[in-house]
């Protein structure tokens, strides 16, 4: 699916990367520890996290993640995002939390990804 | 008419194992931002030479972790990036409490990271082991109390391995 679908799917608000919806999202990834998203996620993964903080962004560079999506409705704040050169990143924030947010788009036939592999 | 000898080696071509391109990340006590920020321009920097990505991504991952390794445990540290045609070496050296047992901080899952820094994702007992496994070679050289040095080596071609000069160390 694209990541406009996933922003339907999860009735999710977009952040920032409004022109880069019609990403193919084939696999995520779904932590809050900054080593395993560095250590377990492959590249072109989506990434599905409650932290908010600027390392994370950062990550999500490193990682060569497709977007990013925020669950319980956190958003990193406006400092964060207009000083981070986010740039080739998606951020989305979703009300739903993270096992129902995964949930859905398990079943809308996004795998779970892992570093050289994907199930 | 002149006899035209074919040039064996050109004196433009250098070495392999010769470094050409440092970068270099001074790291701060305590300045959680800069691990990131390191980690990102690294990327670009080798995006920009036109390494493959899997490797760009390795070496963005390693200096991430060595970066946060020098925030969380020392008192300041410098991380360099020696690039060479046929490697990338990632040398980390710290001015801080070293590691008493390197062994079991190799171990996954292990950690001495203070809950500040876990509340921000970090500190998962990760760190290390992921260098570990986004390296060929890596080689840890600590002493308690003064600080370590580690370097992370990432063979371009890996039937050159010949080492690069990377200058002194600390401990």
């Amino acid at each position: 699916m694209t990541l406009k679908e996933v922003q339907d799917i999860l009735n999710a608000e977009v952040i920032c990367g409004e022109h880069l919806l019609d990403r193919e999202v084939k696999t995520a990834f779904a932590c809050d520890l900054i080593s395993e998203m560095l250590s377990f996620a492959s590249s072109d993964t989506l990434l599905i996290t409650s932290l908010t903080n600027p390392h994370v962004i950062h990550t999500a560079e490193v990682m060569d993640a497709i977007g990013v999506v925020f669950v319980g409705g956190k958003k990193p704040s406006e400092d964060i995002i207009n000083k981070l050169d986010h740039g080739n990143i998606p951020l989305l924030s979703t009300p739903l939390l993270i096992f129902n947010a995964c949930g859905l788009l398990f079943s809308n036939g996004v795998e779970g990804c892992m570093r050289g592999k994907t199930w | 008419m002149h006899e035209r000898k074919d040039v064996v080696s050109s004196p433009c071509q250098p070495a392999a194992n010769k470094p050409q391109l440092t970068l270099r990340f001074k790291i701060d006590e305590k300045d959680f931002l800069i691990a990131g920020e390191s980690a990102s321009k690294t990327k670009k920097a080798l995006q920009q030479l036109g390494l493959k990505q899997e490797i760009v991504k390795n070496i963005a991952i390693i200096v991430y972790e060595a970066a946060m390794n020098i925030v969380i445990h020392s008192n300041h540290g410098e991380i360099k990036i020696i690039i060479a045609p046929n490697q990338v070496v990632v040398l980390s050296e710290d001015v801080g409490e070293g590691i008493p047992d390197i062994e079991l901080a190799m171990k996954e899952g292990y950690s001495t990271a203070p809950n500040e820094v876990r509340e921000m994702g970090f500190g998962a007992g990760m760190g290390l082991p992921n260098i570990k496994q986004c390296s060929n070679e890596l080689d840890i050289k600590t002493t308690v109390g003064l600080g370590t040095t580690l370097r992370a080596t990432i063979y371009l071609n890996p039937a050159d391995t010949k080492q690069v000069e990377t200058g002194t160390m600390y401990v």
